[in-house]
């Protein structure tokens, strides 16, 4: 088993696990908070999108590490080796955050760069705890009035009724339900259907961090009673305004090729809400995951901002 | 009064049979931090069917879960393990108990066979908009296992009830529920919310004798 992890991690040799792992009480649950480059460095936080986790970031921490940042990630509750909850609410991930940036050990404000989900919740972050965020990089997670990609239309009454059905279908069930086990080629396979841009190396050496061998197969390790949906009643329009209201160097960078579990925006909705003297960059030819489709760049842009700003 | 438990997804929910009948079961959802009564309350004794009253998550004899992380969906989830316990029910909802009974009926328009709201704890839940993002904090010292869980009791009281989500769910009843009407609201209580469903025909004031009068000749 080992030599079929090595052989996968093999070909992509740019990868690197994270140099340090420990875990963090938020509150009764632990999340696993996991760090690249050298520990008295300035601290980087990374936040991962909805349904990913740390180990996403193994392309794109090491080039920010190798530029002199301490870069910390963690897992999301229910995602990676985090514990998994009984329930689960934005509000209760925003909470997780501030927990792993108090285990930080300083009291300066630090830089926070959020992929998706994580961008959200980091602009979000920058509101609630404005003199703990040096400032902020959001990929790919600027929001717009339509929300996300697979969000019902309300104005549908079936699309409503449908996913309100599925979602309460899902949690009947949800307490026996466990991942699917399958092979690595398997997995990634599924996991392609939500990532199509990703190559098909990187799906398979996520699945060798981000899933684990059981007697049948391999699994994820998200919580299976995880779902998209219900949209509930939050109006993505809500957090537009709020954007516009960070007082904090910003640097926004979006995809500009749509896919699934993008967010949409295009580059002319995304400019005009960011905040005052916010730089923008819209890349050509990339879709959501804009650091694993060009981990070089992003990271290039990263310390060239972080650089005149921090 | 019997209990039973309901394992649903990583809850353990207490269902209690307030009393026995013949006929349609009505449930009771409790308001927010309160628990199930005890004994069938004098405002529903003239119902004929069984009577049962659920604890949410974090309330009552129900579990406790750790870290939070409360939603009205949730609650709304924890609801419609009873439906899939007993089938078909009317629903009588006091405050919070009120809200999710209304989710949970816009969701399951055809399983619900009307719905009394009435006055209690969590009517208003954080309004009908958000307000300044803040990180709820419930001191360590506070989680001690029992219920009501302080994390239901933080959160719940901040969740945004916009009225459009809410005649979402009404319209959901009105083209897919049959019933003329589906809503009866007996509260004192005005939230924008629940002002704004009684713009539905599906949705009436009426006092709780009435509604369940109403309710029972379905």
């Amino acid at each position: 088993m080992s030599n079929e992890i090595d052989t996968i991690r093999s070909l992509l040799p740019q990868a690197q696990r994270p140099d340090r792992s420990r875990r963090v009480d938020v509150g009764g649950l632990e999340v696993s908070v996991v760090e690249w480059g050298d520990e008295s460095s300035q601290p980087l936080l990374l936040a991962h999108g909805g349904f990913d986790f740390a180990g996403t970031w193994d392309l794109f921490a090491p080039l920010l590490a190798k530029q002199g940042f301490r870069v910390v990630a963690w897992d999301q509750r229910g995602h990676g080796d985090s514990d998994m909850a009984a329930l689960y609410t934005w509000e209760a991930d925003m909470r997780d955050a501030a927990h792993v940036i108090e285990s930080l050990g300083t009291r300066k404000p630090i830089p926070v760069l959020g992929h998706s989900k994580g961008g959200g919740m980091m602009n979000q972050l920058a509101e609630v705890l404005p003199h703990r965020v040096g400032a902020v990089i959001n990929l790919d997670g600027i929001p717009n009035e339509r929300g996300f990609t697979n969000q019902v239309d309300r104005s549908d009454m079936n699309a409503l009724a449908t996913e309100l059905n599925a979602w309460l279908d899902h949690r009947r069930k949800a307490g026996q339900m466990s991942r699917r086990a399958d092979t690595i080629e398997g997995l990634a396979a599924r996991r392609k259907l939500m990532n199509p841009r990703l190559s098909n190396e990187w799906l398979k050496y996520l699945v060798t961090v981000g899933a684990r061998c059981d007697d049948d197969g391999w699994r994820w390790k998200i919580d299976p009673t995880l779902r998209f949906g219900p949209s509930g009643a939050w109006r993505p329009e809500w957090s537009i305004p709020r954007l516009r209201g960070l007082h904090v160097p910003y640097l926004g960078v979006i995809g500009t090729v749509k896919e699934e579990m993008g967010w949409g925006t295009t580059p002319e909705e995304a400019f005009p809400i960011l905040p005052e003297g916010a730089e923008f960059h819209a890349l050509a030819d990339t879709g959501h995951f804009v650091h694993i489709e060009r981990p070089d760049y992003v990271a290039e842009i990263t310390v060239d901002f972080l650089g005149r700003v921090l | 009064m019997t209990t039973t438990f309901l394992e649903h997804v990583r809850s353990r929910l207490a269902l209690h049979e307030l009393r026995d009948g013949q006929g349609q079961p009505l449930l009771i959802l409790h308001g927010l931090g309160e628990r199930s009564p005890d004994a069938t309350p004098g405002a529903v004794q003239g119902w004929r069917g069984p009577i049962f009253a659920l604890d949410f998550t974090g309330h009552g004899s129900s579990s406790v879960p750790v870290g939070g992380g409360y939603t009205c969906e949730a609650l709304m989830s924890d609801a419609d393990a009873v439906l899939a316990e007993l089938g078909p029910v009317t629903l009588l909802g006091y405050g919070l108990g009120g809200y999710v009974g209304l989710l949970l009926f816009g969701s399951r328009p055809t399983e619900i066979n009307g719905l009394i709201i009435m006055d209690g704890p969590g009517l208003d839940g954080g309004g009908g908009r958000p307000t300044s993002p803040r990180l709820l904090h419930v001191p360590s010292s506070h989680l001690d296992g029992s219920t009501p869980d302080p994390w239901a009791l933080a959160e719940l009281t901040s969740d945004i009830r916009p009225p459009s989500y809410a005649v979402d769910h009404v319209r959901q009843i009105q083209m897919m529920s049959e019933l003329d009407i589906a809503v009866c609201v007996a509260s004192l209580g005005r939230p924008e919310w629940l002002t704004a469903i009684l713009e539905s025909p599906v949705a009436v004031e009426s006092d709780v004798a009435a509604a369940l009068a109403t309710f029972a000749a379905l």
